[in-house]
């Protein structure tokens, strides 16, 4: 049974003059991913969680901990067998305009992918495969195919990257703000696309800073903050029941459709004026270990708060 | 909660009822750019120049009715139609024409192949430094600076005293292994700024290697910076050759344009108001590398659809 | 009225010919209000806000008045807009976060801009450093290069610096985008402030984000393709929008507390046409579920009940 794991994992970066310095830009996040579940990162700028992403995908090494597929840790993987790997685990990210080199066609990703992994495959075995992909994703491969990328929509550009991924036969996806930015009618038609996948049996982690859309699409929430795991669990629990004040900061500032901010509890709008106040003081390198806030202590053991549910401890 | 939507709304109807007036296809990449580039003044004009030097340059030789460096007797003539003196003598006696045009074709031979040689080194450096970063990158931005500094024309003046004879070829090499640090300084920043974009990442995803990446996704997304890179490192050959010859250290077996206008310089030409000498060699060295330069600002124009005007 | 907009054109250049980017839009903005104009991309809603205090030099004036406290403004005449530009009308650009000039320091780029003006540094510093403290920010900001400010600090301060002299009318262009979810909030509670304060009279709020102008604004305009859809109070806008483009997109927006498991939401298929040649008529008729052969002209943008405007045969009906 094919399962993603992210044990401990940490990331540091040497920065400054000879590199003196150093940056936790992830600390110690464990999580898990099941097939046909999505979990969801979600965190504001800095939080780390586009770089666990690019760790999973192996676009970056780890520092510290473990993430494993199907047992393997990725980390040992080299030459074939990396490549074996990202037949089973593979990305899409955020601006569908800079995943497309501009000066080829847009179906140059496909030829790509052909030439690494299907070279053997015949041209008609190819073509149905690549109407099966574009089919599973609802696009119509005449209105797709031939064509360059500023001549198709961003909406158009993000389903032929998830049709890429599907013509892989892969396990999981990593999908990085995906849709941040789509116009607001394109964007419930991809994610609901990632909604059909899930249900096929992908597993998928769903980066994002917008929590509507995590709680719309994913069964498990992780929220991150600087780096290191403020809440995680089952979605209807941390979003039902949130302990960490960053948590309820968070969906305090989400603007509602049907509530205004006013009529938030005053004690809650304190706390989230000071928790902004604290903010303004933060720079573009943060130095490792130096909390804003006196609760993240590092290396701070998750408290299970109920059954599916785990929370920094304040 | 959330309330529920407003009333359920039915599937689309076909609104297609209206024939579309046909729409103009918009033009291809290709078609665009050519459309630009012969609208261009700039590079019409420069192409438009160079080309012509370059006719002169290949044709010349075979029109020229007396040998480059053979002493004709004939002293300091001026131009004249007859027996093929077109461009005059020297004060030595040696048509000024067929210099002219076999140092004209010296200059773009060594244009070519100095040119070429800064190319190619700046831009393996220049690639490799700007798509790995780290310490590859710190050691050969340590190369590019300490190339850049040294000066060449003391290097030269050892070389010249070791060497007897010097050919074109000595001299372009010369040029091209010591012109390429500002190459490779331009093209390490472009390759930083592509190497950023999704794109690389998704090639790296796809199984692609490092080189493969480099050749096949960045390279072909600077090829305008490229070509124009070339053109102007090709005109800085030419004008570096020109140096080297004015000041003495050109080959020492033919005669180019730096070596004319030296030789000029050397004998009084312009106090014996010998201009049929000096001025060819020197107009056509300013008419070429100038026209190169004005084709580039041309090319930029045409291939940096922001600096267009409408 | 403080802002008055009566059928206002403006088309981009191109080799292809003129792209109708804005093509007939007609509204008001009273004293007071803030108006969030709402729409996705290409529905002309940065060239409407651009188009009110600087053209750029691709866009073309081709009709229609704005009239600003009852003076129209010349806004073809970049030269004659120059007097109106800062103290009446000003503008919070998108991507205000790099209209800070980076090698200089902030007080000296603001004291640089007011002299421009015309108006004394030394005059208007102790008001600027008073606003900057109630938006939250020290006196320090002054002395610092725009590099060491976060965010969200960099749009506050630049949203201090363009209201300094009371511009009746501010636009606001995509303020909150490039911010995290907290920021966003101080950030648009700031907006509102400013006019609560008196800072300005009147603010145009443009986002793609609706649930953001429900939360400030007094009125949402939405535009599709160039035209105006609809307008109306915000609340009205989301809990009982008439235009069928508002309608479909207000109900694929997802909520917190919506999910997928048990309840779909569902987009609007197709995509906005392209506004080089633009189909006759109303220009959503191909993604309306409600189109009909009398769509094929245009909808007259009319006041169906007090306050709330739309374009749509069917729903004016």
């Amino acid at each position: 049974m094919p399962h993603l794991k992210v044990d401990r994992v940490s990331k540091v970066y040497k920065v400054g003059a000879f590199g003196g310095k150093e940056l936790l830009a992830v600390r110690d996040v464990s999580f898990e991913v099941q097939p046909g579940e999505v979990v969801s990162l979600i965190g504001e700028s800095g939080s780390g969680k586009s770089t666990i992403g690019r760790m999973i995908l192996r676009l970056l090494p780890v520092t510290r901990g473990a993430i494993t597929v199907d047992g393997v840790d990725i980390a040992q993987l080299k030459h074939k067998k990396l490549k074996g790997y990202w037949r089973t685990t593979q990305g899409v990210f955020q601006d569908p305009f800079s995943s497309y080199n501009p000066i080829f066609k847009a179906d140059r990703i496909f030829r790509l992918v052909r030439e690494s992994y299907f070279s053997s495959v015949g041209s008609a075995e190819w073509k149905s495969k690549l109407a099966a992909s574009l089919e599973a994703v609802s696009l119509d491969p005449g209105q797709v195919l031939n064509k360059y990328p500023h001549q198709l929509s961003g909406g158009q550009l993000q389903r032929l990257l998830i049709a890429r991924a599907l013509l892989l036969d892969i396990e999981f996806l990593v999908a990085d703000e995906v849709i941040s930015m789509l116009d607001a009618s394109t964007r419930i038609d991809v994610l609901n696309l990632l909604g059909d996948l899930k249900a096929r049996g992908l597993g998928i982690v769903f980066i994002t800073h917008d929590l509507s859309l995590g709680n719309y699409i994913s069964e498990k929430t992780v929220i991150l903050r600087r780096g290191a795991v403020v809440e995680m669990g089952a979605t209807d629990k941390v979003f039902g029941n949130p302990q960490h004040p960053y948590t309820k900061m968070l969906l305090a500032s989400v603007p509602q459709l049907h509530s205004k901010w006013e009529e938030l509890d005053p004690q809650l709008k304190a706390q989230i004026t000071e928790l902004a106040g604290s903010q303004a003081a933060d720079r573009p390198y943060a130095e490792a270990g130096r909390a804003v806030l006196p609760a993240d202590r590092d290396g701070a053991e998750l408290v299970e708060v109920e059954h599916d549910h785990l929370a920094a401890p304040v | 909660m959330s309330q529920a939507p407003t009333a359920p709304l039915a599937s689309p109807v076909d609104a297609s009822q209206v024939e579309a007036p046909p729409i103009a296809q918009p033009m291809t990449g290709l078609q665009e750019t050519l459309h630009f580039a012969l609208r261009n003044k700039k590079l019409v004009f420069g192409l438009s120049m160079t080309s012509a030097l370059l006719l002169f340059a290949i044709i010349g030789p075979y029109i020229a009715q007396h040998g480059p460096l053979v002493y004709t007797g004939k002293l300091s003539l001026a131009p004249t139609t007859k027996d093929g003196y077109w461009f005059g003598t020297t004060l030595l006696g040696q048509d000024v024409f067929s210099q002219f045009v076999t140092g004209l074709r010296l200059a773009f031979i060594v244009g070519a192949l100095g040119g070429g040689i800064a190319a190619i080194i700046g831009m393996v450096i220049g690639f490799t430094a700007g798509y790995r970063s780290g310490i590859v990158d710190e050691g050969l931005n340590m190369l590019t600076n300490v190339v850049l500094v040294i000066p060449t024309f003391a290097l030269l003046l050892v070389i010249a005293a070791y060497l007897q004879v010097r050919g074109i070829m000595m001299e372009a090499v010369f040029i091209g292994i010591t012109s390429w640090p500002w190459a490779a300084r331009a093209l390490r920043a472009q390759t930083f700024s592509l190497v950023s974009r999704d794109f690389v990442d998704m090639a790296r995803l796809s199984g692609r290697s490092s080189w493969q990446i480099i050749f096949k996704e960045i390279a072909p997304n600077m090829s305008s910076y490229l070509f124009m890179m070339f053109i102007l490192l090709f005109g800085g050959a030419i004008l570096i050759a020109a140096t080297l010859d004015f000041i003495g250290l050109g080959p020492s077996n033919t005669i180019s344009l730096g070596m004319m206008m030296q030789l000029s310089v050397q004998n009084a030409a312009l106090q014996l108001h010998l201009w049929w000498w000096f001025l060819p060699p020197g107009l056509a060295i300013m008419a070429l590398v100038g026209s190169l330069y004005v084709m580039n600002v041309g090319l930029d124009e045409v291939f940096n659809p922001k600096l267009r005007e409408l | 009225m403080s802002l008055l907009v009566d059928d206002l054109k403006v088309y981009y250049r191109t080799l292809a010919g003129d792209v109708r980017a804005l093509d007939g839009v007609t509204f008001a903005v009273g004293d007071g209000e803030i108006m969030g104009l709402a729409g996705e991309s290409g529905c002309g809603k940065s060239t409407l806000g651009n188009s009110l205090i600087r053209f750029d030099t691709r866009m073309r004036y081709i009709g229609g008045h704005v009239t600003l406290d009852g003076t129209e403004l010349p806004i073809w005449d970049t030269a004659g807009m120059d007097a109106y530009r800062f103290d009446h009308v000003s503008i919070v650009p998108q991507y205000a976060m790099s209209a800070l000039n980076p090698t200089r320091k902030i007080g000296a780029m603001t004291a640089d801009l007011l002299r421009a003006r015309g108006v004394s540094a030394k005059k208007a510093f102790p008001e600027l450093r008073r606003r900057l403290d109630l938006v939250g920010l020290s006196d320090d900001v002054l002395d610092m290069f725009p590099l060491e400010l976060s965010g969200g600090m960099k749009q506050r301060t630049v949203m201090v610096i363009s209201t300094l002299l009371n511009p009746s009318l501010l636009i606001a262009d995509e303020i909150t985008s490039a911010l995290d979810v907290s920021t966003q909030k101080a950030v648009s509670e700031t907006l509102v402030g400013f006019r609560d304060r008196g800072f300005v009279k009147s603010l145009i709020v443009i986002t793609h984000d609706l649930a953001i102008l429900y939360q400030i604004a007094d009125t949402i305009l939405v535009m599709y393709a160039g035209r105006l859809a609809e307008k109306a109070s915000g609340e009205t806008i989301i809990s009982s929008p008439r235009h069928p483009y508002t309608r479909l997109l207000i109900s694929s927006l997802p909520e917190v507390g919506i999910r997928y498991s048990e309840k779909k939401l569902v987009g609007i298929p197709g995509t906005p046409p392209g506004l080089l040649d633009p189909p006759q008529g109303c220009r959503f008729r191909d993604r309306c579920p409600l189109a009909s052969k009398k769509c094929l002209e245009a909808p007259p943008f009319v006041e169906v009940e007090d306050g709330h405007h739309v374009a749509c045969w069917e729903e004016a009906a």
